[in-house]
C-alpha cells in the first residue's frame, strides 16, 4: 500500500466549470450579472455582463426639457438621487450661467451631505450582508437612514426619487421645523457611528473576511479611472470636494480618510470615516444657513447657449459627472452620465479572480454598486 | 481648483514631440486626428509636467458628418485637466485606436461606445456590445436612430 502523496493530488484532474451570478441573485446588488469560471471552489475568470437596466437615459435625455431630465437622474442611482440631480443641474447651471442663491447653496450641501450618510449607510449595511452578518448591522444602519429621510419627506415629500434640486435652486425652500430636527440629527449620529465602529470595526469574523481581500493597488485603482471610496481605500488622497470644489465646499473643513491598502475593510473604514466627516460638515452648514431666497429666478425653459459642459460632484460612489452639448434647444443635443460605479466595475476581474466563492460575494460588496446608474 | 490647462501650449509641446502628429488648438479642446490619437494619448500620459495618469472619462456625439469622441483626461498628480477630442467621418464604419493599453479605465466605457454609437476601437481586448445584446440591430444614440 502506498500513501497518497501530495503530488498525486496536484494531478488530480479537475474540470473548470462555469456558474452564472445573477442577474436574479441577493448578492449582486440588483440586476448585475457575473459568469464565473471556478476550478474547485477557486475562480478562475470572471466575465461581468451589465445592462438588463439598461433604460437608455442618455436617450431619453435627447428629447425632454433640461428640467424634464432631473426626475430621470433620480432614477439613475436611487440610493443617492439628491446627489444625481445636483450632478445634473450644477452641470446645466454651470453652462446656462445662473447663479443660484447662497440659501439655495447652503441647502444643497446639507441635502448631499445627509444623501451621503443615507447612501454609505446602505453601502455598508448591504456590505455587511454579503459578509454572513446577516440582517442585523444593515437594520442599525437603516434605523439612521430613516431618520434621513424624514427630513427629505419633510421638505419635498419624497423619500426615495426627490426630483428635489432645480435649476436656479430647490423646489422648496426648507421648513421651519427642519432645522431643529436636523441638529438634534446631527448631534446625534457621531453616536450611532461609534456604535457602528464598536459593534464592526474589530468583529473578528469581519477582519477575517476582510482584511488583505480584493486588493485594489494604487497604481491599479488610478488606471482603471475608480473614483470615490473606491479610489481612496487604495491610498489615493482624491475627492472632488476638495480637489475641485463646488458649491461652497470651500468654506468648511473636513478631512478626506484614505486607506491604506486597498482591500476591502479599507473600503468599509473609508465610508465609516467620510460619516464622520459628512457629519462635520453638516454640524458647519446648519449653522451657518442663511435667510434670504432659495432658489434664484430662471425661465420655465432654460435654453443655455451653444457649446458643451462636464459638472461633476463626488457622489457617495464616485465622481459623478454630466456631460451635456447644447445646440441652444431646449433639450440637450447629447447627454452623458459618468457613472462612477460603471467604472469602479472595470477591476472587478483583478479583484476576484483567485479569491473563493464566498469572497467574491464580499469584494462586489465592497465596491458599493448601484445598478441603475451601472446600466442607465 | 483643477486647472484647465492652455490648449496652445500642450499642442505646442506635442508637435515638438510628435512632429507628424495631427493636433490643432481650440477653446477649450485638442482636436486630434484619430490616426495620431493613440500617440498623442500617449505622450499626454508620459510626458513629465503633463502626467496624465487618469483618464476620468469618455464618450461619443453623433454630429451626423462625424462621430466625435471626447476623453477627459487628469492629472491626479498636478490637479490639471485637459479636454480631448477626435472625429472620425462617416457614418458606415467609423473607428477609432483603444486608449485601453494606456488606461484601462477606456474599457467598459469604449465598449458602450460601441454599443451605444457603433464606433469599433481597434485593439480593444474585448470589442463587445456593453448594455445591449448581441444580435441587436442599430446605434441607439445616433440622431437617425428612431
Amino acid at each position: 500500500m502506498t500513501e497518497p502523496t501530495e503530488s498525486s493530488i496536484v494531478e488530480m484532474k479537475t474540470e473548470p466549470f462555469v456558474v452564472n451570478m445573477g442577474p436574479q441573485h441577493p448578492s449582486t446588488h440588483g440586476v448585475f450579472r457575473m459568469r464565473v469560471t471556478f476550478d474547485g471552489e477557486v475562480i478562475v475568470d470572471l466575465e461581468p455582463i451589465m445592462g438588463y437596466l439598461h433604460r437608455g437615459v442618455e436617450k431619453l435625455a435627447e428629447t425632454r426639457t433640461y428640467t424634464q431630465i432631473i426626475p430621470l437622474t433620480d432614477r439613475l442611482d436611487y440610493l443617492s438621487a439628491m446627489n444625481n440631480n445636483l450632478a445634473h443641474v450644477l452641470a446645466v447651471e454651470k453652462l446656462a450661467g445662473i447663479t443660484v442663491p447662497e440659501r439655495g447653496q447652503y441647502i444643497r450641501v446639507i441635502f448631499s451631505e445627509l444623501q451621503r450618510i443615507a447612501s454609505h449607510l446602505v453601502a455598508m449595511g448591504a456590505f455587511l450582508n454579503d459578509c454572513g452578518a446577516f440582517m442585523t448591522p444593515i437594520l442599525y444602519m437603516l434605523r439612521e437612514r430613516e431618520k434621513i429621510l424624514d427630513l427629505f419627506e419633510m421638505t419635498c415629500g419624497q423619500r426615495l426619487t426627490y426630483n428635489y434640486m432645480r435649476i436656479g435652486g430647490v423646489s422648496h425652500d426648507l421648513p421651519e421645523e427642519f432645522l431643529p430636527v436636523a441638529k438634534r440629527f446631527v448631534q446625534e449620529m457621531p453616536g450611532f457611528i461609534d456604535q457602528y465602529d464598536r459593534l464592526i470595526s474589530e468583529n473578528e469574523i469581519f477582519l477575517a473576511r476582510t482584511r488583505g481581500v480584493g486588493i485594489l493597488p494604487r497604481e491599479m485603482a488610478i488606471n482603471i479611472s475608480a473614483s470615490g471610496p473606491m479610489l481612496r481605500a487604495s491610498g489615493v488622497k482624491w475627492d472632488l470636494r476638495k480637489a475641485d470644489p463646488y458649491l461652497l465646499y470651500d468654506r468648511f473643513e473636513f478631512d478626506v480618510p484614505t486607506g491604506s491598502q486597498g482591500d476591502c475593510f479599507d473600503r468599509y473604514w473609508v465610508r465609516l470615516q467620510e460619516l464622520r466627516q459628512s457629519v462635520r460638515i453638516l454640524e458647519q452648514a446648519l449653522e451657518q444657513v442663511p435667510g434670504g431666497p432659495a432658489s434664484a429666478r430662471v425661465p420655465h425653459l432654460v435654453r443655455p447657449p451653444v457649446g458643451e459642459v462636464y459638472g461633476h460632484i463626488e457622489s457617495p460612489r464616485g465622481e459623478l459627472g454630466f456631460y451635456i452639448v447644447s445646440d441652444n434647444s431646449i433639450a440637450p443635443y447629447r447627454l452623458h452620465i459618468r457613472a462612477p460605479d460603471q467604472i469602479n466595475l472595470t477591476a472587478l476581474k483583478d479583484m476576484i479572480v483567485g479569491w473563493k466563492l464566498a469572497d467574491a460575494i464580499a469584494i462586489l460588496g465592497s465596491i458599493d454598486i448601484c445598478l441603475g446608474q451601472v446600466d442607465r | 481648483m483643477t486647472a484647465a490647462l492652455r490648449t496652445q501650449e500642450v499642442v505646442q509641446k506635442i508637435k515638438e514631440h510628435l512632429p507628424g502628429a495631427a493636433v490643432e488648438a481650440s477653446e477649450g479642446y485638442i482636436l486630434v486626428g484619430t490616426e495620431s490619437l493613440f500617440q498623442v494619448a500617449e505622450f499626454l500620459k508620459t510626458a513629465p509636467a503633463l502626467e496624465f495618469d487618469y483618464l476620468s472619462w469618455l464618450t461619443g456625439v453623433d454630429f451626423i458628418d462625424y462621430i466625435e469622441l471626447v476623453y477627459q483626461l487628469v492629472s491626479l498628480k498636478h490637479n490639471h485637466r485637459l479636454l480631448l477630442k477626435a472625429r472620425c467621418p462617416g457614418r458606415e464604419a467609423p473607428a477609432a485606436p483603444s486608449l485601453v493599453p494606456l488606461w484601462r479605465g477606456a474599457d467598459f466605457q469604449e465598449r458602450e461606445v460601441y454599443d451605444l454609437l457603433g464606433v469599433s476601437f481597434s485593439g480593444h481586448p474585448n470589442m463587445k456590445r456593453m448594455f445591449l445584446w448581441e444580435g441587436f440591430e442599430g446605434h441607439p444614440l445616433r440622431r437617425d436612430y428612431l
